[in-house]
């Protein structure tokens, strides 16, 4: 077992970064997207819990940048330039974004988790940054860790047990 | 999230009057159903971090039964019934006589019987609202789902989401007799949906 104080906790709408050892993990991804970067040479490990898909629909006062897929990336990748990683060693991994709920109706919210998926992955593509894997879609909620050794994504969720990416 | 910052001790108060009489109507139809008292804690009206909103039902990662409705209409918002999968189990027994086969799948027919279980309960909330504001609101189909309570709570925060990183939560716990059956109901209105229900209740935006 990993100490619990190796854990960096990333919470709804928020991002951070952990290096050389330990996990980064989010808990209760539902139509919200975990975004997981990392440099296997540094070992440093970036994860983001996007929760919207573009900050165009923005109508806050002070932009939190880790809600939004269009913000979230640059800014993960910033962070972890600050550690010294250069953006083209990074590789990413997602997970989430799921429709929790089947309507027959069809409004904007009810697609949020796809539109969240699809975001990502233009802003990681901007960014010239491969997407290796992804476990993403479905009906239900996943909880997400990266260990910052290997680079390995754990993905537990309540129907499908653990997974790793 | 300016609007909320100045809400006034008395709009909180409103606030909690909204979710009294809704939840209220819900457990007398609850009541009704298991033919058993039910008794209901005092509102609580609060402006929560997205974080802490999934802590009031044990955390992100704890499994629970939710039946979310979309409240459609004037005032439009997300409307949560949560229940532990415990609850819900005891709930189905006692009120369709459904006997337990596997405590952690839900079959088929116990799905429908807490859907339309949501259902009813949902129903007098809303409507015992729209009735006392005189708006229109309805709630559209029961969409149930049985996972971790951060991944469904979420779906609820969308609409809040474009203004902070905080939602205002009405939430009331209702509890049988022997604390058997204890469930939720957790109301989000849209953030634009506040100043018609202030407006509906005389009671001025603008705090002086």
């Amino acid at each position: 077992m990993i100490d619990e104080h190796l854990i960096v906790k990333v919470g709804m709408a928020d991002l951070n970064v952990a290096h050389t050892e330990g996990l980064i993990r989010t808990t209760g991804l539902g139509s919200c997207v975990g975004v997981t970067l990392f440099d296997p040479k540094l070992k440093v490990a970036g994860l983001a819990h996007v929760m919207l898909p573009s900050s165009e629909i923005a109508r806050e006062g002070a932009l939190n940048i880790a809600k939004y897929a269009d913000t979230a990336v640059p800014e993960l990748v910033r962070r972890m330039n600050e550690l010294g990683v250069v953006t083209s060693r990074l590789v990413a991994k997602m997970a989430g974004g799921s429709q929790m709920f089947a309507f027959s109706g069809s409004g904007d919210s009810m697609r949020i988790g796809p539109r969240n998926v699809e975001s990502c992955k233009l802003a990681l593509s901007e960014l010239g940054i491969p997407l290796i894997a992804e476990d993403t879609g479905g009906n239900y909620g996943r909880t997400i860790e990266l260990d910052c050794v290997t680079g390995i994504l754990f993905i537990r969720s309540v129907q499908m047990g653990i997974k790793e990416l | 999230m300016d609007l909320f910052k100045n809400f006034a001790e008395f709009k909180m108060d409103v606030l909690k009057e909204v979710g009294n009489i809704g939840a209220g109507n819900a457990a007398t139809a609850l009541s009704r159903l298991l033919d058993k008292p039910i008794d209901m804690a005092v509102p609580k009206v609060q402006m929560l971090p997205f974080e802490a909103i999934a802590e009031r039902v044990g955390g992100a990662e704890k499994v629970v039964l939710a039946v979310f409705f979309r409240v459609e209409g004037d005032t439009p918002g997300n409307l949560f019934f949560i229940l532990s999968p415990e609850a819900a189990k005891k709930l189905l027994h006692r009120l369709a006589g459904i006997q337990v086969e596997d405590e952690d799948q839900f079959s088929e027919m116990e799905w429908s019987a807490l859907s339309e279980i949501g259902n009813i309960l949902a129903g007098s909330y809303i409507s015992s609202l729209a009735d006392f504001t005189s708006l229109a609101m309805t709630p559209t189909v029961p969409a149930l789902a049985l996972d971790m309570a951060g991944a469904i709570l979420g779906y609820g925060l969308l609409q809040f989401g474009e203004m902070g990183d905080s939602a205002l939560l009405i939430d009331t716990t209702f509890i049988e007799g022997q604390h058997e059956v204890e469930g939720q109901f957790f109301l989000i209105p849209d953030p634009e949906s506040f100043a018609k229900i202030f407006a509906a209740l005389g009671v001025p935006l603008q705090d002086d």
